[in-house]
């Protein structure tokens, strides 16, 4: 076939990608989106097959038969375990906008930039040697395909370097449309799918031509295959070779690889756009890999049985076969194929790890050189698609030129092997991580740059030494020439081929630094935050997690470095967007709420990178270190509820209680309120009667200008009687109401007790002497002083007498005794009357206690005296009380407290 | 009306006491006077006054007890009765009337509407 023709048929292919990617990109705008569809997410994921699956399987089924089966087992098995661990880091990848593996390590332990530039470089060393390879394999076929002599064609010897390149374009064009490395890549992602089609179609009909075209069917070649010397060995497992533990170690890589190959983890995890798409991907997946598998060996056997042992590589035989028996056009078709699962691979093997190159390594060079702060223009985001642009350009300069000079050592499988081998050192940190709070930033960078550097010696090290790169003698004497160290043979371990035995030691070591080292650490509060999230990502992914910020920032700052990253009108719209949906005020003068600091911090973090992103926000921010607190307060969020609903349950207690106290108060008020009315009666009452006889007798004087003279008279000093005992009543009742009321401020002095006891008792003489009563005083001293209301006691003590006096009978005598007890001065008056019967006794000091008493009504008196000499000795801090045998006679005593004036008189 | 009409007056304060007295000689009625509840039974056992005027608060028999009494006996059933109280609720004039009085006048009271309304009750009979 001319090499015109298959160049051409490549560029064509190409070319139909473009349109594929463009019709996306095209469909996506209008609303359409084409990948937001479980198959095509399937699809996309098929990507795992790459060119070594397309020419390699069966280059490894002729050297060690079902042993090829192994690579797609693993991925088979794992596809039971998608929903719970894809589907958990899919959560985690979406609630903290990750957008690559790198990150998500890197996020997981505390947004850590170490740790986010070991897994790059991991990847770059890791896997780039396998972009290499599909390059190699688009090399190899276009050799077979046009049949070329070596050194022939000066543009076929350069077409991988402008395929190369017009890949890169192609990344370029559709992988960096949006700074926002978390924004679905529409049309690359269609074109994976398309390719991934065009590769099954292909290869199944390489099967077919082989099986039914050039055979008579599966049974036809396993019949001839069976017969055949070196073929019969291929069908059963090796035990010589150790092949349990290969198969194991092979199923255990794909397994892991089928997850964490950067490119894997690109469709399967950052390009999802639903976590249900994952459950069509659990069975079209493996199915997709069974289809793949089916005609493989019948092509290896078929390849062998046609060509025999010679010196034609068996990697070729899907090609080489059709062309073989002049299937020309078949061929085409088939070349195609192999070129669309190598050139799938390297768009999104390139894309991921660009993103990371990029995000983890570059981009963290400018932040910390605070090259961005230094010049605040709109154009960060497009620094940042340059930086990525170049990033794309290196990484592929780099595998192109790797594979021209270094691939040529390494067989297609064995490169694919090592790059397996690699990627699964992110296993420990990234499975440890989604389920074991415990893990931390020191145990995952050290497991990882352990079992990375063991990978190393033990996988690359062989292989450099033997192409001669490096000195062989450490392959046959180990390091400085210790034996243990051989690469091949680690302390000793002997006897497994050398992916195993590089996995064995690499996994040993990775995990038990892992282990040993977080559980001997104390990780700091954004670690221990950022697990929290990813082993419980379910519980925070609901809701819009305010997090442990306690930074302070303000809107327009946000806005200007979100504007700065993607553009005035993208920034605007996703902050608005999100102040809309979750009712938060976008106030340009006020602090800017918590979620939307973390909300701009999550989308710059789909920019650059979680480390730099936080970086970036810090940058504008007030921010307080996370206090372990702070996270604490999250880790025990459970706890706090419980608490919280304790202390609801205590408040509500104290509700009750508040509200019983409430009422208590409240009947209080109303009793007294009542009392008060029921004291506004007895006052009116009581006013009633003496204003009754005044009014009727008035009037009768009025209308009676003839009655007699001395009736009138009787009539009119009644009114004059009545009257006055109306106004004392008046002034008795409002002085109550001021000393119940606490107007009433006592007018404090010292003045001698016994001076004011006898002119009380001489003011009162006459009214005694008209029953013939004595007053006889009784003192300690010439002179007492006391500290008291002078007026106000004597007001006591006349009321105390004129009631003994109201009380005895003729012809008697009052005692009024002073007693100096020390602190206090007591008083008492006694008296010899008809006495107080003792049922009464308590409530004589009553007000009114003779409105309510009947039997003790009596004319004179407002029935507010006692009450009111109450009222005034508790105002003085003393006490009151009567004593009384019935038909004896009664004594009122009283005490009042005498500190004051004893001082004054010392 | 043959004989002088017969008033009974019972107030525990000497006061009234003395004017509706006063007032009910002036009209020309044959007056009794009780200072207490106790006395004003005693009037009662042995008279049979055409009208009574009652004073409610008193310290041993209260106005309408008297009243009461006036209501249940055969002899007096003729006999008017009127509290003269310085009692003002709602439910303290609700009481008089329900005890079976013929008029409740509340103190201070008008000498004139007193003695007109008596006039009025003893022209009924």
């Amino acid at each position: 076939m001319s090499n015109l023709v298959v160049i051409l048929s490549a560029f064509a292919y190409l070319l139909l990608l473009f349109g594929v990617a463009y019709f996306a990109e095209f469909l996506a705008k209008k609303g359409k989106s084409i990948i937001n569809n479980g198959y095509v997410y399937a699809l996309s994921m098929a990507v795992f097959c790459t060119a070594w699956t397309y020419y390699g399987s069966v280059g490894k089924a002729t050297d060690d038969g079902v042993m090829f089966l192994s690579i797609y087992i693993g991925p088979t098995i794992m596809a039971f375990f998608m929903i719970p661990v894809l589907g958990k880091i899919i959560r985690i990848t979406k609630f903290q906008r990750i957008n690559s593996i790198a990150d998500f390590i890197s996020t997981r332990y505390g947004k850590n930039f170490t740790i986010g530039i070991v897994v790059t470089i991991i990847c770059i060393i890791g896997v780039i040697p396998y972009i290499s390879l599909q390059l190699k394999a688009i090399t190899s076929s276009f050799e077979i395909i046009v049949n070329k002599n070596p050194g022939g064609n000066i543009f076929l010897e350069n077409s991988t370097l402008i395929i190369t390149l017009i890949l890169a374009l192609f990344i370029i064009l559709f992988g960096t449309r949006s700074v926002d490395a978390t924004e679905k890549h529409e049309g690359l992602v269609a074109a994976i799918a398309f390719e991934t089609i065009i590769k099954l179609v292909a290869f199944i009909c390489a099967g077919i031509f082989v099986t039914y075209g050039i055979f008579n069917g599966f049974e036809d070649i396993f019949t001839r295959a069976a017969k055949h010397e070196n073929l019969n060995k291929l069908f059963e497992i090796d035990a010589e070779k150790s092949s349990y533990s290969s198969w194991f170690t092979m199923m255990f890589i794909s397994m892991m690889a089928v997850i964490f190959l950067p490119r894997q983890f690109q469709v399967s995890v950052v390009e999802n756009i639903k976590e249900a798409h994952l459950k069509k991907a659990t069975w079209l997946f493996p199915l997709y890999l069974f289809l793949i598998n089916i005609f493989v060996l019948p092509i290896a056997f078929g390849g062998i049985l046609i060509f025999g042992n010679n010196s034609l590589d068996a990697d070729t035989f899907v090609l080489a076969l059709p062309l073989h028996f002049g299937q020309d056009l078949l061929g085409l078709f088939i070349f195609i194929g192999g070129f669309s699962a190598a050139t799938s691979m390297i768009i999104l093997e390139t894309i991921a790890i660009s993103t990371m190159l990029s995000n983890n390594i570059i981009m963290p060079v400018f932040i910390r050189n605070n090259l961005f702060k230094k010049t605040i223009d709109q154009s960060f985001s497009k620094v940042i698609l340059y930086v990525r642009r170049i990033s794309i350009v290196l990484i592929l300069v780099f595998a192109f030129l790797y594979e021209k000079n270094v691939a040529q050592h390494f067989s297609l499988v064995s490169l694919g092997l090592i790059s397996f081998a690699a990627v699964t050192q992110f296993a420990p940190s990234i499975l440890g991580g989604i389920y074991w709070k415990g893990a931390t930033k020191n145990g995952a960078l050290v497991g990882l740059i352990a079992g990375f550097t063991i990978w190393f010696y033990t996988l690359v090290v062989p292989s450099l030494a033997n192409s001669g790169v490096i000195n062989f003698s450490i392959i046959e004497n180990g390091l400085f020439g210790f034996s243990w160290l051989k690469p091949n043979a680690l302390f000793g371990l002997e006897g497994f081929d050398s992916i195993t035995h590089s996995v064995i030691w690499s996994m040993f070591f990775n995990i038990f630094f892992y282990i040993v080292i977080s559980v001997n650490d104390k990780p700091n509060a954004q670690e221990l935050y950022q697990a929290e999230i990813f082993v419980n990502i379910y519980k925070h992914a609901k809701k819009d997690n305010q997090g442990v910020w306690k930074g302070v920032a303000f809107i327009p700052d946000l806005n200007a470095l979100l504007e700065n990253f993607l553009g005035a009108k993208r920034a605007k719209n996703l902050l608005q967007s999100y102040a809309q949906r979750n009712k938060i005020p976008i106030d340009a003068v006020k602090e800017a709420d918590p979620r939307l600091v973390d909300f701009s911090e999550k989308i710059l973090a789909g920019v650059i990178g979680s480390a730099s992103a936080r970086i970036m926000v810090r940058s504008i921010t007030k921010e307080e270190e996370i206090s372990i607190d702070g996270v604490l307060k999250i880790l025990y969020e459970s706890q706090q509820l419980i608490q919280l609903n304790k202390e609801l349950r205590k408040k509500s207690s104290e509700l009750t209680k508040a509200t019983n106290a409430l009422t208590k108060v409240n009947e209080q008020l109303k009793m007294i309120d009542i009392s008060k009315d029921e004291f506004l009666y007895t006052v009116t009452h009581e006013l009633r009667t003496p204003l009754t006889s005044i009014r009727a007798l008035s009037e009768i004087v009025h209308d009676n200008p003839d009655m007699e003279e001395e009736q009138r008279m009787e009539f009119m000093s009644t009114i004059v009687k009545e009257t006055e005992r109306l106004s004392h009543l008046i002034t008795q009742v409002l002085n109550l109401e001021k000393y119940e009321n606490g107007k009433q401020r006592l007018n404090l002095n010292s003045f001698d007790i016994i001076g004011l006891a006898k002119e009380a008792a001489d003011s009162l003489k006459h009214l005694a002497g008209n029953k013939d009563i004595e007053i006889q005083l009784i003192y300690p001293n010439s002179s007492l002083l006391i500290h008291a209301d002078e007026d106000l006691l004597r007001q006591v003590i006349l009321n105390l007498l004129s009631n003994a006096i109201k009380f005895s009978t003729k012809n008697n005598k009052i005692v009024l005794r002073i007693v100096d007890e020390q602190d206090e001065i007591g008083i008492s008056i006694e008296d010899f009357g008809k006495g107080i019967p003792s049922a009464e006794l308590p409530y004589i000091f009553d007000k009114f206690f003779q409105a309510h008493n009947q039997t003790l009504k009596k004319p004179q008196g407002s029935g507010l005296g006692l009450a009111i000499c109450k009222k005034i000795i508790e105002m003085h801090n003393g006490k009151i009380w009567a004593e009384s045998v019935e038909g004896k006679g009664s004594v009122f005593r009283f005490l009042i407290p005498n500190f004051g004036a004893r001082k004054s008189e010392q | 009306m043959s004989d002088l009409a017969k008033v009974l007056i019972v107030d525990d304060d000497p006061n009234i006491l003395m004017s509706l007295e006063f007032l009910m000689r002036k009209s020309g009625y044959s007056v009794f006077i009780a200072r207490n509840g106790t006395e004003a039974l005693e009037l009662l056992a042995s008279n049979t006054p055409d009208i009574a005027l009652l004073d409610i608060m008193m310290p041993d028999v209260d106005g309408y007890e008297i009243c009461k009494h006036v209501k249940e006996t055969e002899e007096l059933k003729k006999c008017k009765i009127v509290f003269i109280s310085a009692k003002t609720k709602e439910s303290d004039i609700q009481k008089g009337y329900d005890t079976g009085a013929d008029l409740y006048i509340t103190k201070p009271f008008s000498t004139k509407f007193v003695v007109s309304k008596v006039k009025e009750l003893l022209e009924e009979n």
